[in-house]
């Protein structure tokens, strides 16, 4: 290779390096979850500025069941540890124990979801539905949003068992775990507010 | 079956309206018509709307774009029109449920359909070619984008037949937009076409800014990049950060109208004070997302016509991320006579007061950019000279608004109006065709025809001060914005001179329009060969115009700031490599597109209560989204062969163009020797 050659090899890199996509998506989900905090962030403030706009209706205090909540929460953050539990799995390569996490993790979210439908139901009959006051309707939305993320992880977690049961442990079946993974535990995060600013703040 | 849309939401009683939406719709057909004829439809589905390159999506977005502004301008020349006439006895030809709905309208389609696709367009073209990218991140997502925010242009474009559209102002102000006062379906086209865009644009900045993060070429430190691409960095920020506050803003509204909820109701505990917050935590920084991306075009333009590095590169990207900043500071200064109180005011008073020092810096960048430098006036220099008058001018007016006494004054005026499109108009617009024209060539292959060019660019600028300096004089006199009819005929010769400005701005208009006739049809000598035709500094210019599908068969390895001036300096330029590899693209796919259309049947069906419908566009949208995820063959290979094919054509062009040296081409790079 002559002198001249050597420069051009130095101005220019031989081929492209490859993109690394795992790393990329990965980068994108979380700029997408800090997006999706700033959403929260907006109905948390909401519901900061309606939480004692009761017009005449009930206030959080006589509406929350608390130990009927903490159960709601120990199933969403027992889900987050079998979901942790799959990914570990997942980085071993070993599918079986991955489908069997996830779908523990997927039963738990359904319970909490079924839990959280039962207590919305159980205060639209009563009347306290969200158009019965700002703060009610500032409940419901919070919740609510929280409720449809997780909804919208449930069904993103019964693709994934499809995808695993079809593929096997493929990158691309990797790489959509571990954003799963990332949002469900972001949910639990979000939920540790919503707990602890609506039910326990609510209830004092 | 068809929820509340029966025939009679077609207002055939009104002749403005249908004359209007007739045009559009023979418009369309016409252009349909003409595709049928030509048999272009099979080119057209194959090579734009799946495509996933983002060249393409970009100039998808740039004729979106242009296309609004020709809708929102027409908007403005009914606007001053009317007021030129209705004073006194006359009462005008606009109604006033119409007139609201045309200055809404005019808003909205403004900001979120003409400048939002105009400066993600010109991202989408120029980024991934100057950090030395082959592609965006996410590809797909990109089409997603683009379609989504065509899909919120289509719902307000049928709000013109189909109905009607908001009269409550493009801000949306509860308790105006409830239901009880606004129980039409205008409130609904607004705002279901406002969040299917917002929830494109919030897409492209995630796109964007993980493009940028990652995706630079070897060597391109952060500090190395293109001043635009930092402005594009900065804007994707604010976009992830403020577009979802509007989601909550919107849905919140949302929640009002069709479930009865009390978010922004002035009776059962709502707070409508609460909408005004959202709405302008994003508003404010929006007017830096769309302003931003052009001070970034400016920064381009100026350095090249100078032949010169940037003065402060630095100072400028420091200011811009100062600006970034300061812009989340300073919402509430859209409403200080809404009741918070001298201290809070004077707050955010000074913070938007400090705005204007990070603003000033860049205006000096410039000028000692094109101090001593040897400037060409070419035509996107004449757009950057338009712009620091006539922006010095605008911000100046903002500082004075940003004293909250002023303020009180001086608010809901048409100070305030003749104020901010004496920002948006050079700030962003200006930008815009700067960029438009700078970019061109790289886009499509030729550049723009300077004569016509110039023609237009001196109607804009001479339509704008005779459309608002008026304006800021009837603020002065206490005229109030949005009035379709007054009495105080003191007001109406400076409103005619407002009419006679707009005409100008209209044969602005035309003239681009002409323009881009004219270069279409004399492409073959303003074709550029070189990939270069203003001797850029930055790598798009390295790349052939239009540039392969993949860009760059080889990854440019990058030592200084202005990657391609030094590339040219040290001859390293234009040099074949010894060897081509394989390059994987993404495969087109069509269903970017599909979910456009479910995205838009989805809005109709929402507006209109039609629920089967809209569950099942709904339920659409999520089998092709999870369909694509089980899509396992999402890209194409270039084999080496085709990719040195390419390259020597592209490298004949080179030679060709060197040998017939044009004296209005810079060529002294040309070859990459000194």
């Amino acid at each position: 290779m002559n002198t001249e050659a050597a420069t051009i090899d130095s101005a220019y890199v031989r081929e492209a390096p490859h993109p690394d996509t795992a790393a990329i998506q990965a980068l994108g989900f979380w700029i997408y979850l800090m997006s999706d905090l700033v959403l929260f962030a907006a109905i948390f403030a909401t519901y900061a500025v309606l939480r004692g706009n009761y017009a005449g209706g009930p206030s959080g205090r006589e509406l929350f069941d608390l130990p009927y909540t903490v159960v709601e929460t120990m199933l969403l953050l027992f889900s987050s540890s079998s979901c942790g539990l799959g990914m570990l799995a997942a980085y071993r390569g070993r599918k079986n124990p991955v489908l069997i996490w996830f779908g523990v993790t997927f039963l738990l979210g359904l319970g909490f979801i079924f839990m959280e439908i039962n207590e919305f139901h159980t205060m639209i009959v009563a009347g306290n539905g969200p158009a019965r006051s700002g703060f009610l309707s500032a409940f419901f939305t919070l919740v609510g949003s929280h409720g449809a993320h997780v909804c919208a992880g449930l069904l993103w977690m019964a693709v994934m068992i499809g995808q695993m049961t079809a593929k096997g442990l493929t990158p691309p079946v990797r790489s959509r775990l571990m954003r799963l993974s990332m949002f469900w535990h972001f949910l639990d995060i979000v939920w540790v507010g919503v707990f602890t600013i609506v039910y326990l703040m609510g209830s004092i | 079956m068809f929820g509340r849309l029966s025939l009679s939401a077609i207002p055939y009683d009104k002749p403005i309206i249908m004359g209007a939406a007739g045009g559009s719709v023979l418009l369309g057909l016409v252009i349909l018509a003409l595709i049928t004829y030509y048999g272009k439809w099979t080119y057209l589905w194959k090579e734009w709307l799946t495509s996933l390159d983002h060249k393409k999506i970009g100039i998808m977005y740039i004729v979106l774009a242009l296309v609004m502004l020709l809708r929102g301008f027409s908007d403005a020349v009914m606007m001053r029109s009317q007021q030129a006439i209705a004073a006194g006895a006359s009462l005008g030809y606009l109604p006033p449920g119409h007139f609201n709905q045309i200055f809404s309208a005019h808003g909205t389609i403004m900001i979120v359909f003409m400048a939002m696709p105009f400066l993600v367009g010109l991202m989408n073209i120029a980024i991934p070619q100057q950090i030395g990218a082959r592609d965006v991140a996410f590809p797909f997502m990109n089409s997603v984008s683009f379609w989504l925010t065509a899909a919120g242009a289509m719902l307000v474009m049928v709000s013109l037949g189909v109905g009607e559209f908001s009269k409550a102002g493009w801000s949306g102000y509860a308790p105006l937009t409830e239901k009880n006062y606004s129980p039409g379906t205008g409130v609904d086209y607004w705002l279901w076409a406002f969040q299917i865009a917002g929830i494109g644009s919030l897409l492209s900045g995630i796109n964007f800014l993980v493009t940028i993060l990652k995706m630079r070429a070897p060597g391109m430190t952060l500090m190395r990049m293109p001043l635009f691409t930092w402005t594009t960095l900065f804007t994707n920020v604010l976009m992830i950060w403020a577009f979802p506050v509007l989601t909550v803003a919107l849905a919140l509204t949302t929640l009002d109208r069709y479930l009865g909820m009390h978010f922004f109701s002035n009776t059962l505990g709502g707070n409508l004070m609460m909408y005004v917050n959202l709405f302008w935590i994003w508003g404010h920084p929006e007017v830096y997302i769309v302003i931003l991306p052009a001070f970034g075009v400016f920064s381009e333009v100026v350095a090249t016509f100078s032949g010169k590095r940037l003065f402060g590169y630095r100072s400028l990207v420091y200011a811009t991320g100062a600006i970034t900043v300061l812009s989340f500071a300073v919402w509430l200064h859209h409403f200080f006579t809404m009741g918070a109180g001298p201290d809070v005011n004077i707050a955010f008073g000074i913070a938007t007061m400090m705005i204007a020092i990070p603003t000033g810096v860049k205006i000096f960048n410039w000028l000692f950019t094109m101090y001593r430098g040897r400037i060409r006036f070419k035509l996107p220099m004449y757009w950057t000279l338009g712009f620091m008058v006539t922006f010095a001018v605008g911000g100046m007016t903002g500082v004075l608004l940003s004293l909250p006494p002023a303020d009180f004054v001086l608010h809901n005026s048409l100070f305030l109006v003749a104020h901010f499109h004496n920002v948006l108009i050079p700030g962003a617009l200006f930008g815009f065709l700067a960029g438009y024209t700078y970019w061109f060539p790289k886009a499509v292959g030729f550049r723009l025809e300077e004569t016509w060019g110039r023609r237009a660019f001196w109607c804009w600028v001479i339509g704008f001060y005779l459309a608002f300096m008026p304006l800021y004089l009837l603020g002065f006199m206490g005229m109030p914005r949005r009035m379709e009819h007054y009495v105080n005929s003191a007001w109406q010769p400076y409103l005619i001179i407002a009419a006679g400005g707009t005409a100008v701005i209209l044969a602005g208009i035309v003239f681009l329009m002409i323009q881009l006739a004219v270069s279409i049809r004399r492409r073959e000598a303003n074709r550029d060969m070189t990939g270069d035709p203003w001797d850029g500094r930055t790598l798009e210019w390295a790349t052939a115009s239009p540039p392969a599908e993949y860009n760059f068969a080889n990854i440019p390895v990058v030592h200084d700031i202005d990657a391609f001036a030094d590339l040219k300096e040290t001859g390293m330029a234009y040099r074949p490599p010894d060897r081509y590899h394989d390059i994987r693209m993404p495969k087109s796919t069509g269903k970017g597109f599909i979910l456009g259309v479910l995205a838009f049947t989805l809005g109709f069906a929402l507006i209109w209560y039609i629920w089967w419908l809209a569950l099942l566009s709904g339920l659409g949208l999520l089998i092709i989204l999870i369909a694509r995820s089980f899509q396992e063959d999402l890209h194409v290979t270039i084999s080496a062969a085709e990719v040195e094919r390419i390259e020597n054509e592209h490298y004949r062009q080179l030679k060709s163009a060197a040998e017939t040296e044009r004296p209005h081409e810079p060529g002294k790079h040309r070859k990459g020797k000194k």
